[in-house]
Formats: C-alpha cells, sequence, structure tokens
C-alpha cells in the first residue's frame, strides 16, 4: 500500500506509471528476437510469427497465438507464402498479409476463416509494407507496393479496393508513414526527407507541420494517437514534434538527443488529458517524452527486446517475460496516493484506515473533509481511484474507504458505488491468468460490456459470458441467449457426436433461455454439412420467417411451404410459391399446392393473370352444377345473337347493352314488335315490362300512347306509377287522369305527386290514417288554407284518439 | 394537430409518435436532401401520421405520384419510393430507375415498403436487375393509424374481400402484427375472445408471434383489459343498413376518406352582399371530421333526427357569447372577451358548416326514396315478409335504381331469412342480370360466396331468434335521448355491438345458443403477465376494451360503442379497431368484380 507510489515517474506536471500486468506463461527459446508480433488493443490476444522469412520446405516458420497472458491459444506451421505484416481485426480475427498481397484470415484458435487478394498491383509489385489499421467502419489495410504506391481497404468485410494517386517525385520507398481516419475517409500521411504529403481518395497534398524546427533534414518516424487525433514525428535531429493529427496545432516539441530513428514510436495519452506524450523504443531503451514548456523526457532501461502496444488510455509492453501497463497516473489516484496530499480523497482514506485501527484520529480526518463540505467529493475520488486500480487489494481499500465515507452522507447516489463495484468484479474475473483480458475500466467502459461478452464468446469462454450475463442482469436476449447461440453455434460442428445427440445436448441446453434464433444454429450445422441435424434444429425455431429460407436453402420445399403457410404470413407463402414454381416441373408443382389449400388459392389470385370474366363464367357452366349461371349464360349469348341481328337489320346500337336496357332503346325508337319479341322471348315479368314502357312513353310524351296503354289491360303495377312517371315529365294534367284508378293506399301519394293538397287531404281523411294526415300536413306551407289545415288537425287528433 | 388522439381513455398519441418516430428515423437513414416517389393509395393514411413540414424538416424537398416511365427532374440527393408491396409496383419502380438518366449527377434511391417488406417485391426487383440500385430498403410498420381518440384503422380497403371471398389472409397477418405493436406499446392484453374463423386465426397468430418474441416483451403496465376480436361475416347485417348518425349519414351519402369529406359547395358559398352567389365554388368543399371540432365530437354520434336541435342549442349559445361583448365595461373584461374570440369565431364557423351540412343532408332524408327505402329495410329487420319477392325491389330494379342499392336490399333480405328461397333467390339474380346486364353475375357469384346472398339450406330460418335473444329490434329506440344503442339505426340494435355489450355484461355464456347459430367459433384466450404487472383495479375504474372489427365497421357501430362507454353503469369503454372504416355501399362495391364500373 505504502508503495503505490514507488513505480510513478513525474513528467511534466503529471506522472507516469509503469505497472506489471502478467508475468508472461509463455516460454520463448528466444525471446522476441526475429518474429513478426502483432498483438490486438483492448487486451487483446498476441500473435507471433517466428522466423517469417524462412521458406525452405525443411524449415518453416511457426505461427503462434497466445492470450495477452501467453497462454497458448494456437500454434501451427505456416505453410503459405512470406507473411509480411501481422493484424488483428476488431472482431478478434488474425490478419496474415503476404509478400504477394493476399490476405489469410484465421480465427482466434488458428482454424482458417477465409483469404482475399488486395489486387493484381499489388501481385505484381509484392508488398512493400503493410499497415492493418480500424475505423468507425471496420479493420481495414493498407499496403506500400515495390512500385511506392498505396492501396488502401477501409472495410475487409465489405471489401472496396482503392489504389491512391501517385506522390509526385517519389524515387524510392517513403522514409515513414501511417493511416490517419479523417473526415469519415481513411488517408496515408508519408514523408520522403523533410516533405510531408497526404493522399486521400483523389489527391496528394503536400503538408507542412507548423513550428517543426528548423535543424531537420528528414521525418524518420511517425505515428497517430489511438484515436487518430494526434501525430508525432520524429525527425533525424533527434527531436519529437507532437501536434494535431490536421497539422494546423503543434502541442510540444522535444530534443531527445538520439539520433537514431526508434524502432517503435506510439503515444501513451489518457482521453481528457492535457499533457501529450509520445513513447520511443529504442533496442533496451524506453523513452516517454511530453511537456512542451519543461522539455522534459524520461527514460526505462529495458531488460530484453519488447513490442508496444498502444491502447486508448496508455502502452502496454510486452516482452518474452513480463507484460506491462505505462499510463499517465489518473487525476484521481494521483490526488490520493500523491505524497502528502490533501485531497478530500487523500484524508478520506487516511480517515478510514484510523477507524480500522480504532483511533479517534479518524474522526479528526472526517471532520477536515466535512468543514470543506468536501465529503461528497472525497468518495466519488475513492470510488474513481479504485477502478483505476489493477490491484485488488488496492481497489478494496479505497472502496472499503469510500463506503466508509458514504455512512455520513444522507444523499450521495448509490449508483456509481455499486455500478463500480460490479464493474471491478467483471474486469478482476477477465483479467485473470488464465483469461488474460488486461482491460483497463477506461477501455472497458468505451468497449461496452457487449463487446466484452462477444470477445468471451470468439475465446470459446462461454461459462465466464453467461456468468457475466446473470450477474450484470443483461436482459436475456441480449445476453445468455446470445452467449448459447454462439455455443450451439461451436457444438454444431463438433463432428465426432452424432446429429441426435447434438440436437438433444442443444434443446436441453436453450430450452429455458428465451428469444434464441435457432435458426442461425441450423445455418450453421447446414454450412458443416450437416443438414439432417439443421432440420432439427429449425423445428426449435419459432419463428417461421426464419426458418423458410433455410429450408429453401436446403430445398426442403415441401417442409417450408407448410412452415410459411403455419406462420400466416403470405409474402412467405408467395417466396415459397414462386421457388417452388421455378424448381419443379409443372406436374409435381401443383401436386404440391394441391395439398395445400391456402397457397393454392393465393397462387390463384396473384400469381396468375386474374382470370378474365369470360373466363370464369365458362368455368361456372363448365362446371355444370349451377344450373342457374348455365342458363343465364345461354340466354346471355341469345341475347348478344338477337342484338346483332337488330343491328344488322335496324341499325341501332344495341351490342353490350343489357336486356333492360335493350328494351328501353327499342320502346323509345317505337320498334314495338321486337320488344314484344323479346319481352315474350326472355320471360321478362310483366311488372317490369310495364314499367319499361310506360317510362319510354312519357320520355317521348307520347300521351295518347299512354292512355291507350294503361286502358288495354289491368296494370300489373298499379296506377300510381303512371301518375309518377307523368309528374316526372312536368305534365300533371296527364297525371290527373290517372289518380281515380290508383288503389286506396296510394291515392294520398299520388295527389301529393300531382300537388293536389286538397284531394290528398280528402283520400287521407277517409281512410283515417293518422300516418297519412300527418304527411299531407307537413306538406302544407304557410299560404295553404287554414280551413283545410284545421279539418286536417281535427281529423288527426279524432283518428289519435281511437 | 393531433391533440385529439390524447383526450381518450387510451393516448393513441403515443401509437402515432411511435410512427413518426420511425418515419424520421427512415428519412434520417438517407443523408442530403430527398424526393419522395408516393404510392398514391399511401397518401391518405400517411396524411394522418405526418404531414408535409414533418417531411420538409427531413430535407424532403419534392413529392411525385409513383407512375411508370421517368422520373420527373429533380435535383435532390434520394429518391425514396413509398410503396405498399405488391408486384405490379415493383415493376413500375424498376421502370422508373432503368430510365434514370446517366448522364445527371446520381441520385441514390431507396424503398421503404408499408406495410412490410416482402421477399417476393425484392426477388422481383431482382429479377428485373434494379434490385442493387438501393441504397436502403426498409420497411415501415404500419399496421393501424389512429383515426380518433378512440378509434384506429389499418385502411386496408380489400381485406373483407380477401379474407372471405379470396381465402387470403394477408391482411389476418397483418392485423395480428399491429396488434402485436399495440401490446409493445401498451403492455400484454391478458384476455383475448373472439368470434368467427378469421378471429381464430388473428389470435392464433398473436400467441404464435408472442412465443417468436419471447424475452423481448416490455414490461408495460397493460392499458387495455380485454381484446375482442369480431369477424365482419358474424353480422353481415349491420353494414347493410342505412346509418342513421350524423356521421353515418355522411358517410352513406358523401363518403368519408381518411378523415375528411368532400361535399358540394353550393351550400358553402360566402353570402356576400349585393353578389347574390353569382359566383358559387365550383371545387367540392373539404372538410376534416374527427373529435378535435367540439362542434362535430357532440354531434357526430347523434341520431340524425337529434341533430337539429343540438345545432339550434348550440346556435344559441354561441350567439348568447357573442352578445356578452355588450356586458363588457371595464378594459379587463374587454380584454377577456377579445381573448375568447378565436375560439368563438372558430365555434361560429364549425356551426356554420355543420348547418350547411345538416340541411343538405335533410334534403335527402326527408325525400320520398330515402323513406320508401328506409322502410323496407326495417320490415326486413323486423321480419316481416322476408321469405317473398319484395314489391319495391322489383319496382327500383324495373327503374334501374343503382345496381349497389338493389344488392344492399336483397342481401339484406337473405340475411333476415337466413337465406332466400331458391325460386326467389332466381328471380332476383335473373331479374338484375337482365336490368343490369349479365356481367354481374359474377357480382352475384362473390356475393353468394361471402355469404350476403344465399339459398335457403335449412327451412328453419334463425334470424328471428337471434333478433329475439339478442334484442336487435327495439320499438320504442329513443332518437333524442337514446337509452339504448339501437337509437344508431332508429330501431335496429347492430348485432355486433350487442355480441360486444353482452360481452361485458353478463358475458357470452349467457347466449351460447345464439353464438352456435352465429358463423364460426368463440372463445377465449388468456395471456399470462409477468408478475408485478397485474393491474389493481380502483374501485369503480373502468375497463378498457379493444374491440377489433376484421373485414370493416360503420360509423354508426362506432356511435353505438361511444355510447355503451359513455353510460355510467356500462363500466367498460370501447376502443376500436378495423381493417378498414366501411358503409354497405363501399363494402359492396369492394365485393363487385368491376367496382371501377359507375353504376
Amino acid at each position: 500500500m505504502a508503495f503505490v507510489t514507488a513505480t510513478w515517474n513525474p513528467l511534466g506536471e503529471a506522472f507516469y506509471r509503469k505497472t506489471e500486468v502478467y508475468e508472461m506463461g509463455w516460454r520463448l527459446s528466444s525471446g522476441l528476437r526475429d518474429c513478426l508480433v502483432a498483438a490486438a488493443p483492448y487486451g487483446g490476444p498476441i500473435a507471433l510469427l517466428k522466423e517469417p522469412q524462412r521458406r525452405s520446405p525443411s524449415a518453416r516458420p511457426q505461427l503462434e497465438i497466445y492470450s495477452s497472458s501467453g497462454c497458448s491459444m494456437a500454434s501451427f506451421v505456416w505453410k503459405s507464402g512470406v507473411v509480411k505484416h501481422l493484424g488483428w481485426t476488431v472482431s478478434d480475427d488474425l490478419l496474415c498479409i503476404q509478400e504477394d498481397g493476399t490476405v489469410l484470415i484465421y480465427d482466434l484458435f488458428g482454424n482458417f476463416k477465409r483469404h482475399f487478394s488486395m489486387g493484381n498491383e499489388v501481385v505484381q509489385n509484392q508488398v512493400l509494407e503493410a499497415k492493418v489499421f480500424h475505423s468507425p467502419y471496420g479493420t481495414g489495410i493498407a499496403i506500400i507496393t515495390g512500385a511506392f504506391r498505396f492501396t488502401l481497404a477501409t472495410n475487409i468485410d465489405d471489401l472496396k479496393l482503392r489504389r491512391l494517386p501517385e506522390v509526385p517525385g517519389l524515387q524510392g520507398p517513403p522514409t515513414c508513414w501511417a493511416v490517419l481516419t479523417q473526415d469519415r475517409q481513411s488517408k496515408v500521411l508519408l514523408a520522403s526527407g523533410l516533405d510531408l504529403f497526404i493522399l486521400d481518395n483523389t489527391a496528394c497534398s503536400a503538408v507542412t507541420p507548423p513550428g517543426l524546427s528548423p535543424q531537420v533534414c528528414s521525418i524518420v518516424q511517425m505515428c497517430v494517437s489511438f484515436s487518430y487525433k494526434y501525430l508525432a514525428l520524429f525527425t533525424d535531429s533527434g527531436h519529437v514534434w507532437m501536434g494535431s493529427a490536421n497539422l494546423k496545432e503543434k502541442l510540444s516539441e522535444v530534443e531527445t538527443k538520439v539520433k537514431t530513428p526508434p524502432k517503435q514510436m506510439v503515444w501513451c495519452r489518457r482521453p481528457k488529458s492535457h499533457q501529450p506524450s509520445v513513447v520511443m523504443m529504442w533496442e533496451r531503451h524506453l523513452l516517454v517524452a511530453g511537456d512542451l514548456t519543461f522539455n522534459l523526457c524520461y527514460g526505462y532501461h529495458l531488460d530484453e527486446e519488447s513490442v508496444l502496444v498502444p491502447e486508448l488510455d496508455g502502452v502496454r509492453i510486452i516482452s518474452s517475460t513480463h507484460h506491462e501497463l505505462l499510463q499517465e497516473v489518473p487525476a484521481a489516484c494521483e490526488e490520493i496516493f500523491k505524497i502528502a496530499s490533501m485531497a478530500p480523497g487523500a484524508l478520506l482514506l487516511e480517515a478510514h484506515k484510523e477507524y480500522e485501527k480504532e483511533s479517534q484520529k479518524a474522526d479528526e480526518y472526517l471532520r477536515e473533509i466535512k468543514e470543506q463540505s468536501l465529503l461528497g467529493e472525497a468518495v466519488r475520488q475513492c470510488v474513481e481511484a479504485a477502478g483505476h486500480e489493477h490491484d485488488i487489494e488496492t481497489q478494496k481499500i479505497l472502496l472499503r474507504a469510500a463506503s466508509f465515507g458514504k455512512c455520513f452522507l444522507s444523499n450521495f447516489p448509490a449508483e456509481y458505488f455499486v455500478i463500480m463495484c460490479r464493474d471491478l468484479r467483471v474486469l478482476n474475473a477477465v483479467r485473470s491468468y488464465t483469461v488474460g483480458i488486461p482491460l483497463t475500466h477506461t477501455q472497458y467502459k468505451q468497449m461496452t460490456c457487449q463487446v466484452l461478452i462477444d470477445r468471451l464468446v470468439y475465446r470459446k469462454l462461454y461459462p465466464l459470458a453467461i456468468e457475466i450475463c446473470r450477474y450484470l442482469k443483461t436482459p436475456e436476449y441480449q445476453g445468455v441467449s446470445r452467449v448459447l447461440k454462439h455455443w450451439a453455434c461451436c457444438k454444431v460442428q463438433q463432428k465426432e457426436e452424432s446429429d441426435e445427440a447434438i440436437a438433444r445436448a442443444v434443446s436441453v441446453k436453450l430450452a429455458e433461455a428465451a428469444g434464441i434464433s435457432y435458426s442461425e444454429i441450423a445455418s450453421k450445422a447446414y454450412e458443416c454439412g450437416r443438414t439432417e441435424l439443421a432440420i432439427k434444429l429449425l423445428e426449435f425455431e419459432p419463428r417461421s420467417g426464419e426458418q423458410v429460407p433455410l429450408l429453401l436453402k436446403m430445398k426442403r420445399s415441401q417442409l417450408a411451404l407448410s412452415k410459411a403457410i403455419e406462420s400466416g404470413d403470405t409474402d412467405l407463402v408467395y417466396t415459397v410459391v414462386t421457388y417452388l414454381k421455378n424448381e419443379m416441373n409443372r406436374g409435381d408443382f401443383f401436386m404440391t399446392l394441391r395439398n395445400q389449400p391456402v397457397a393454392l388459392s393465393l397462387y390463384r389470385q396473384r400469381l396468375e393473370a386474374r382470370l378474365s370474366l369470360l373466363q370464369s363464367a365458362v368455368d361456372e357452366y363448365n362446371k355444370a352444377k349451377n344450373e342457374f349461371a348455365a342458363k343465364a349464360t345461354d340466354e346471355e349469348m341469345r341475347l348478344l345473337r338477337f342484338q346483332r341481328r337488330l343491328e344488322e337489320e335496324k341499325g341501332e346500337q344495341l351490342l353490350g347493352l343489357s336486356l333492360q336496357d335493350t328494351l328501353r332503346v327499342l320502346l323509345s325508337v317505337g320498334l314495338n314488335k321486337p320488344a314484344e319479341q323479346l319481352y315474350k322471348d326472355f320471360r321478362v315479368p310483366d311488372k317490369r315490362y310495364w314499367w319499361l314502357k310506360i317510362t319510354a312513353l312519357a320520355d317521348k310524351e307520347d300521351w295518347d300512347e299512354l292512355e291507350k296503354f294503361a286502358k288495354s289491360k289491368k296494370s300489373p303495377i298499379g296506377y300510381l306509377p303512371f301518375v309518377e312517371v307523368c309528374v316526372k315529365k312536368h305534365n300533371k294534367s296527364e297525371a290527373k287522369k290517372y289518380i281515380s284508378r290508383v288503389t286506396p293506399e296510394q291515392k294520398v301519394k299520388a295527389h301529393l305527386a300531382v300537388g293536389d293538397l286538397e284531394g290528398a287531404a280528402e283520400a287521407a281523411i277517409e281512410r283515417r290514417s293518422e300516418a297519412e294526415i300527418s304527411m299531407v300536413l307537413s306538406r302544407c306551407l304557410s299560404t295553404t288554407d287554414r280551413g283545410l289545415v284545421d279539418r286536417l288537425n281535427r281529423a288527426r287528433s279524432t283518428t289519435a284518439k281511437k | 394537430m393531433a391533440a385529439h388522439l390524447c383526450y381518450g381513455r387510451v393516448n393513441l398519441n403515443i401509437l402515432r409518435e411511435a410512427a413518426r418516430k420511425d418515419l424520421r428515423e427512415f428519412l434520417d437513414k438517407c443523408a442530403g436532401s430527398k424526393a419522395i416517389v408516393w404510392d398514391e393509395y399511401l397518401t391518405g393514411p400517411f396524411g394522418l401520421i405526418a404531414q408535409y413540414s414533418l417531411l420538409k424538416e427531413h430535407e424532403v424537398e419534392k413529392m411525385f405520384t409513383l407512375k411508370a416511365g421517368r422520373l420527373p427532374p429533380a435535383d435532390v440527393k434520394n429518391i425514396i419510393f413509398f410503396v405498399r408491396p405488391r408486384l405490379e409496383l415493383m415493376d413500375i419502380i424498376a421502370e422508373n430507375v432503368m430510365s434514370e438518366d446517366k448522364m445527371q449527377s446520381p441520385r441514390e434511391f431507396n424503398i421503404l415498403f408499408v406495410p412490410r417488406r416482402s421477399m417476393l417485391c425484392e426477388q422481383r426487383l431482382k429479377e428485373q436487375g434494379v434490385l442493387g440500385s438501393f441504397t436502403n430498403i426498409d420497411e415501415y410498420i404500419l399496421d393501424l393509424i389512429p383515426y380518433d381518440g378512440d378509434l384506429l384503422s389499418m385502411e386496408c380497403e380489400s381485406a373483407f374481400r380477401e379474407c372471405y371471398l379470396e381465402n387470403d389472409q394477408t391482411s389476418l397477418y397483418h392485423t395480428a402484427k399491429g396488434l402485436m405493436t399495440i401490446q409493445a406499446l401498451y403492455g400484454t392484453i391478458p384476455q383475448i375472445f373472439g368470434k368467427g374463423e378469421c378471429a381464430r386465426h388473428v389470435a392464433n397468430m398473436m400467441l404464435r408471434m408472442k412465443r417468436e418474441f419471447a424475452g423481448s416483451q416490455t414490461q408495460i403496465l397493460p392499458v387495455f383489459d380485454t381484446l375482442l376480436l369480431l369477424d365482419r361475416n358474424v353480422d353481415l347485417l349491420t353494414p347493410l343498413a342505412t346509418q342513421l348518425t350524423y356521421e353515418g349519414l355522411i358517410d352513406e351519402i358523401y363518403g368519408i376518406t381518411n378523415g375528411y369529406v368532400k361535399l358540394p359547395p353550393e351550400k358553402f358559398a360566402q353570402k356576400k352582399q349585393g353578389e347574390g352567389g353569382k359566383d358559387l365554388p365550383t371545387e367540392p368543399k373539404k372538410l376534416q371530421l374527427n373529435s378535435a371540432e367540439e362542434l362535430y365530437a357532440e354531434i357526430r354520434d347523434k341520431n340524425f333526427n337529434a341533430v337539429g336541435a343540438a345545432l339550434s342549442k348550440k346556435a344559441k349559445i354561441i350567439s348568447a357569447a357573442f352578445e356578452e361583448r355588450h356586458n363588457a365595461k371595464t378594459v379587463g373584461e374587454i380584454k377577456q372577451f377579445v381573448s375568447q374570440l378565436p375560439h368563438m369565431q372558430a365555434a361560429r364557423s364549425s356551426l356554420a358548416n355543420h348547418t350547411s351540412i345538416a340541411e343538405l343532408i335533410k334534403d335527402i332524408t326527408t325525400s320520398e326514396t330515402f323513406f320508401d327505402n328506409l322502410t323496407v329495410e326495417q320490415e326486413f329487420m323486423t321480419g316481416v315478409d322476408t321469405d317473398k319477392v319484395n314489391t319495391y325491389i322489383e319496382d327500383c330494379i324495373a327503374q334501374k335504381d343503382p345496381l349497389i342499392k338493389i344488392l344492399r336490399l336483397v342481401c339484406m333480405q337473405s340475411v333476415c331469412n337466413n337465406g332466400l328461397k331458391q325460386k326467389v333467390l332466381d328471380y332476383y339474380k335473373r331479374e338484375i342480370l337482365q336490368t343490369y346486364g349479365y356481367e354481374y353475375i359474377l357480382t352475384l357469384n362473390n356475393l353468394e360466396k361471402t355469404g350476403l346472398l344465399k339459398p335457403q339450406t335449412t327451412t328453419r330460418n334463425n334470424y328471428p331468434t337471434i333478433r329475439k335473444t339478442l334484442k336487435l329490434w327495439m320499438e320504442d329506440a329513443n332518437e333524442q335521448n337514446p337509452n339504448d344503442i339501437s337509437y344508431v339505426y332508429s330501431g335496429y340494435a347492430p348485432l355486433s355491438v350487442r355480441l360486444t355489450q353482452v360481452l361485458a355484461r353478463p358475458g357470452w355464456r349467457s347466449i351460447e345458443e345464439v353464438l352456435k347459430m352465429l358463423p364460426g367459433p368463440h372463445f377465449e384466450e388468456r395471456q399470462p403477465l409477468p408478475t408485478g404487472l397485474h393491474k389493481k383495479r380502483q374501485q369503480g375504474e373502468n375497463r378498457t376494451t379493444l374491440v377489433f372489427f376484421l373485414g370493416g365497421v360503420t360509423y354508426a357501430e362506432i356511435a353505438a360503442l361511444r355510447f355503451l362507454s359513455q353510460m355510467e353503469e356500462g363500466g367498460t369503454e370501447y376502443i376500436i379497431a378495423t381493417t378498414k372504416l366501411i358503409n354497405g355501399t363501399s363494402w359492396i362495391k369492394s365485393l363487385m368484380d368491376k367496382p371501377e364500373v359507375n353504376i
């Protein structure tokens, strides 16, 4: 405890500390000498390729993958071409970039996944140097070829190769270069002697860093910070220039007094820190360079060959025996542990120590904090500092102090403390030697728990992942279920077990978990050539939308069809039906459909053009069961023939008219004979024929004929229609002729129709119908004879009485 | 704008806001300026979700209607197609994309499928070779559109036809999806009741989807206590009858689409002195109808015969309010009066509008045709002479009245007689074919398939039993101060609403016999709630029921349900959802095979 500050070194206003993370578990016979090394950020895995230049079949290079703690995860003999560069993707896959531009992708356990090429130009001119970089779009690769041209791929999962423009006047290889991400675009920054160029998709532009010291002749090393915000340049004069990556601002320049270019140079900067600092490494010497005003730097001696791994908030230093973290001491830790610090956190820690010793000094310290009302601040400092400490004992001491201080606060929000305890528990678990993910708290917060779970899953640490999900109460479908799905996907690839055993194991383990996507598991099984297992697994999938496409892919169309129908999603049904139609011959197709009436009817409606009207009529009487339709269609044909004949003979436009309209036309032009004939042939009911006839006559205003017709026979529709058709043609006098023949029930209506209120009144009173009297009354206006109105009112009241 | 959605028991604005949020998110996915190409059918429903201003905020600069050929020029970065997943529309889109001018600066293409993306459509685009041209292909889940504070509609015109005639259950799938959205926003609905084949199907799909979404349930206290799913074919009678509420009549006569009605302009002419209406407007007057308008909310569900009184009462109140200005003496009083002016003026113009509409409707309801038609309808509903050929129908056919009117009456007679005698049926059919043309044999066939028209198979007519048990005919319906739902049809109580009413109290067990006579199964399902979400009902707190009409609902039925919600002793409040707002005319039209022909 007392030695917390023992590893601290001051630099400008801040301190730097180098803490040991692991003692490496690997046993490397010749250290890191003559090795290609790649270590993934965020405490990721380490890949080693020993003696990459070896080519003879008898002595091939060895590729090894280790966790950050040096536990072996894979090891195999490299049999492909000469590897120029190793790198890791954001999803923990290893990229091996060969001399000819072929990129091979392996998973964490050394299983080959896929490969791709970086283009013809690269094949021709060979890779001179390659870099793997990470951007918001994923993992990218930049290559400079023997012809000194750059080829870039921003996202290897969506490979789009970009050949960057030529650098004018570039004769030899650039002295150094780096990849930048600016304005959502990846660019290359390169130095050739003293000249700096930025290469983007379209152009090459020369740039100059502001305030570069005048003695410089050449820029020999450069590095970009983790966030792509800052840039550092190392010059042949031994100066380190630090500034913003857009080269607009200079932050600092430090003279190192070393003229040889460093083997590696990386930024070491905590987010939000004011201090720019860069770590440089030579063979056995490490230098941290920083501040502008103090022009300070300090060095470490290294016992053996090492590799620097830049992180979000520091630098990891990996050697063949040790794994250390070099970082700026976080503010909270500095406040608390700095010698003779009077910060509230430091006092609280002191108070708690005294309290444990049961000394009254505890109270004195507490009072001191409380008097400045800084207890809340003190607790916060202790909690934060605990987060930044790797040593579990130190974490505990700080948290105990925080918890002690919390007792004297009434309104300190509990979440902060609780969440930190939880985070630390997770962090300590993944930092453990066997897991070997040395994440800092800052990194953990940046990468989120979701991603951490993914990382554990990639490492097949399923139980730990599930444990963490349960502990953090992550919603099931994001947490436990997701992990189990990955587990199952891994399980189905175990070739030695039988389909039944795997299906059973999967269903037992996944039964309780909600929201599992079985189709993904099944799809994995299918990829491994285990179709039967895939079908078995699909049975568990509740979402048909997921089942169907896979079933189709596996050519289980029958099953796909019934699943689609079961889902009720007609779009799925159509999809399967269309698929079937293309895949099967016609006979089989219809046989399949026949067993599925829903699909059949959908097929009929949507996929073939709608049956035309006529076709369906033909259908109707072909079936011959529908007598009515058959007769009607027969009638239709007779009518059509009749119309055609009449058109030829009389020149009337009739074709296509309905029977009724045909009759109307015939009657209105006076073709009574054919009309009579139609009326008889088609057995038009008398009533309708009478209506037709009188309407036609009224339309022609042939009143004599109308009267004659009225007298010809007893009207089957009564005589009110006669009145109405006349009134419609505004001939009230004609209308009146028929009133006497209207039945008593309709008389009132008839009188009203011709506007004869008095007549209507008479009729209504005679019939003693209250409703009718009211109807007449409602037609009376203010101009109507008062006597009549009174008479009606009287009659109404007498009828009402009855 | 959408304030009227929040007033009800259930805040339907949540649904609208959720829909707007999704829309905004999609629009922002396409960075830069954009033009929308609309599937014309969607513009109405979208108007209820988002106005042009929202689109404009998200850089929508132009809007076009989807049609074949080349897209109109527009200097925008993105073209977005808003379309229903229909194959014929995909062909048009493909044509649009392919005829894009290659010389112009390239525009990015995007598709937004409403309400769901479809593999089939994407397949078609692929076949046409344009699938790769689209930057974004997304779906916009717009199943249930909030229409009013208590009303949701899917605006799926052909739902009834598809379900009952063509055996295509796409709309039911969307219904189930829509109900899942509702449950995601308003909590799991613990009780599901239903009657009818389609209701059963929807409930099954819901339960199935619930399993699919297991694990991602939302922890929301349920807002709805009960869901009632009703098949339209359980109650074929109600939509056939002429609606007699104010709103119902507006719909019957002028047709309400997406909350708007177009009216003949004459009555709305600005009366200016001296001009005497010389230049009458020729454009139809377009009015929005929803409960945001205070007066309309008050009168929409009244029987039309009670609307006159309500309007004149309102007129008195408004003129009294304007008279107040004479009493305003002090500056403070005047100020207060002035501050109320905008509201009063709005009320006055609203009154003027509705007085005009009421006059228009009155001209029709007092006509003899309307009266005769109604008399026959009521005779059928009360079971008078339903087994014989009806003279009025005969006369109407003879005079070639509009075919839909005839079909409504004939179907009604068939429904009220549990099918027509073969002789009667054939007679009607022959009359219709001879008068209107033989092509309507397909329409008649459709009506028979859906059960609207059918030959009597058993001698026993069970309609009178149903009518009596469910009290479908109330002799003394009070139109002015109703005490029963039968006021909406001046005597006839809509069967669907009676079923809803009985379900709430005393429960369907009391009418098992009748339920068996109606088509399709009836059922009850319970959805278990996570512990802690069980509602603790306050004393006197009403239950909330979501009634879903599969295949359409009429405004009169909605009015009847609103009436039940307001009944003090009712104890249940209703939210109404449907595939489409219908009336007899639009309904029959959707079943005709040549609906574009104007008859």
